[in-house]
């Protein structure tokens, strides 16, 4: 099993005829998702990229493919009136790859998401995939392994993209393959956090154990360390980055910055390992000591 | 994003936040004529971005204009240093000259987005004046919030709550705190602030709610919708090297150390100073070259590097995702050729594209080039060659 997305999941993306979104429909589409169609205002009824269909909106691309689930590459002005279409089109599964986006409108976006129980992921993030399954993302699927019988499991969940590849190939490498990786984005509002996928995985018979990537800024992680002690019986491992981060200052994602005193490596570390969770100190060691920890 | 004090001031004017007559001047001859049209007393302060003004000596009570102009003399013909500005402190281009009042109590309000509840907060205490973190650490309690609806804001019972909360919820004090509550919730949604403070709020001796201050920071990804908050950027007291980085669309940081960084991804691009002073080394910067960096922003992300000469050996770290391990190889052998590595370059590439790439500078044969095997690798080599 997986969580959030199967190999039945169906799904469009909108924004499709975009040059990122048409690059990373055809990437989906050729690793196996049940890619069905896009989304782009004026362009419908035309084909994009390897053959699929083109609607002017959500509710025509619903209708006409049974879709569940939308990856969104619309540019940040018009990226949470996507999301907002998508959910009202009746999609339950939204996964907002676009970076920038003005946090009021995460806010209100929220809002409306959650009053209708529709699950986001991100905005600013790699997206969702279960090796061999579905991705739905702008991850490269090769580096991935799926899950076989017998084989240890991990589910990895990150604020962060191109670290989790690199904690993905570090387990890959040793033969550790993954349930689901859930890259939740380094906005300081976004869909889907820690506690709720910790949550999933903890439930979820096919994954041995979890990694938790998280960074500076935000209480995130020591609310998730909070969780874990309470409820996660499975073993985790956990990485932080941003140990020699200056205050003060947005490090590269929006939701990266220690400010009055909150947000530091230290904090979220102290209660990580407080709650008696591995804590990796250098990156380069993730890999191995998910192996140790399902040893 | 943030703005100066006195364009933070006027926003908040704008929306009916009471504050004492002020004027901005540029020469101290102007602060005296400021100080003229004010009357009373004064008191000058330093328009800057960093904190620290008032020990540093930028925010002066003048009572007579010969004072207000020795005062105004001072900071616009010395650089202001504190512990937020670094050693060289930073040039003060204007003052704010604004009638000082008689205090009778301080208090502080601010705004920001929080995080857990995804809502912006409103927060009072009566413990005005002084670092609200402060506040936060020794008596929490002693703070007083109130969260917004995300679609409908900040409502009346919550400004009298907050108002009984400071205790200006009497007649005579009611309707300028209120003005004051409703006017920074106003700014701070209308403009889209990330953080929006007064303090402190004061009462003044005669009875008057004025706000003293005024301290705004807008949200980045809201500003491209803003033309009104474009108009207020100042990039004078940014970092060149920084300025040169947005310019070309990477993010940038300078540090203090000695190692400079080429990653991609903000997350590994942290986890690699991480990994750096781990094994005993100083990043000397953060740097992302993003997910769609072009051949010529990876060209000129060496160039800012290797332009700083506090740098003595450079960590190249990609995981070819979006971003191809092909495209920095060529970047790198580009700026080799171009600017010529004066120090030593460790390079580990792995992911999307890492044969091309290894095969690339395999032949370009450069000149100070290192290749790792794998991140712990790369780590030990340049911390050992610095």
């Amino acid at each position: 099993m997986s969580i959030l997305v199967d190999a039945d999941t169906r799904v469009i993306c909108q924004g499709i005829t975009g040059k990122a979104g048409a690059f990373h429909a055809e990437q989906c589409l050729n690793y196996g998702t049940k890619l069905v169609g896009g989304v782009t205002p004026g362009k419908g009824g035309t084909v994009a990229g390897p053959g699929l269909p083109v609607f002017d909106s959500c509710h025509q691309a619903v209708a006409a493919t049974g879709a569940d689930a939308t990856m969104i590459f619309v540019p940040a002005g018009f990226a949470a009136d996507a999301a907002m279409e998508a959910a009202d089109a009746g999609i339950r599964l939204i996964v907002l790859i676009t970076e920038g986006i003005p946090t009021l409108d995460m806010v209100r976006l929220r809002k409306v998401l959650d009053d209708r129980g529709v699950r986001l992921i991100g905005p600013n993030c790699p997206g969702v995939i279960s090796p061999g399954r579905c991705k739905i993302g702008i991850m490269p699927g090769y580096i991935h392994r799926p899950p076989e019988p017998g084989s240890k499991t991990i589910g990895l969940i990150s604020r962060s993209g191109t670290l989790t590849y690199e904690a993905v190939w570090q387990c890959t490498t040793r033969g550790i393959a993954q349930s689901t990786c859930v890259g939740i984005g380094g906005d300081p509002v976004k869909g889907l956090n820690f506690i709720e996928l910790l949550e999933m995985f903890q439930a979820d018979p096919e994954t041995d154990g979890i990694v938790l990537i998280g960074e500076i800024g935000g209480s995130d992680e020591e609310q998730a360390a909070a969780y874990i002690r309470r409820h996660v019986t499975k073993p985790v491992v956990a990485f932080i980055a941003g140990r020699t981060a200056p205050p003060g200052r947005r490090m590269g994602h929006a939701g990266a910055i220690i400010s009055g005193g909150e947000g530091t490596a230290a904090s979220k570390i102290a209660a990580l390992e407080a709650a008696g969770i591995t804590v990796v100190s250098s990156p380069a060691d993730i890999g191995k000591t998910v192996a140790d920890a399902l040893a | 994003m943030k703005i100066h004090e006195y364009q933070s001031r006027q926003l908040l004017a704008a929306a009916g936040v009471p504050v004492p007559p002020a004027e901005v001047v540029e020469t101290a001859a102007g602060a005296v004529e400021a100080h003229r049209r004010i009357g009373g007393r004064v008191v000058v302060k330093a328009q800057v971005f960093a904190g620290g003004r008032g020990k540093a000596g930028f925010v002066r009570l003048c009572a007579d204009p010969r004072e207000t102009e020795a005062a105004a003399t001072f900071m616009l013909s010395n650089r202001m240093i504190s512990p937020q500005t670094g050693p060289a402190g930073v040039a003060v281009r204007k003052l704010l000259v604004a009638a000082a009042v008689d205090v009778a109590a301080e208090y502080y309000v601010g705004m920001v987005i929080d995080r857990t509840r995804l809502c912006p907060v409103m927060m009072v205490s009566r413990e005005g004046g002084v670092e609200i973190e402060e506040v936060a650490a020794r008596r929490p309690e002693a703070i007083v919030k109130e969260w917004l609806h995300p679609h409908l804001g900040l409502q009346l019972y919550q400004v009298r709550r907050l108002a009984a909360a400071m205790g200006l919820d009497a007649p005579d004090r009611f309707k300028d705190c209120a003005a004051t509550l409703t006017g920074l919730a106003d700014v701070f949604l209308r403009h889209e602030a990330s953080l929006a403070e007064i303090n402190p709020l004061v009462v003044t001796a005669d009875g008057r709610v004025l706000a003293l201050d005024a301290k705004l920071n807008l949200d980045d990804n809201a500003v491209f919708r803003h033309p009104e908050i474009q108009a207020l950027y100042d990039d004078s007291e940014e970092n060149p090297a920084e300025r040169r980085a947005r310019a070309a669309g990477l993010s940038y940081i300078a540090l203090d150390g000695n190692i400079g960084c080429v990653v991609n991804g903000a997350g590994l691009a942290m986890a690699t100073m991480d990994l750096i002073k781990l094994h005993g080394g100083e990043p000397a910067n953060f740097l992302d070259v993003g997910g769609s960096v072009t051949p010529e922003g990876a060209v000129e992300a060496f160039r800012i590097i290797l332009a700083d000469p506090k740098v003595r050996g450079v960590l190249v770290n990609i995981f070819g995702g979006i971003a191809k391990c092909d495209l920095i190889a060529e970047a790198l052998i580009s700026a080799a050729r171009e600017v010529g590595f004066n120090v030593p370059v460790v390079v580990r590439l792995e992911g999307t594209n890492v044969q091309r790439a290894r095969r690339l500078l395999e032949e370009a044969r450069v000149p100070g080039l290192l290749t790792a095997t794998d991140l712990t690798d790369a780590a030990r080599k340049v911390c050992a060659a610095v």
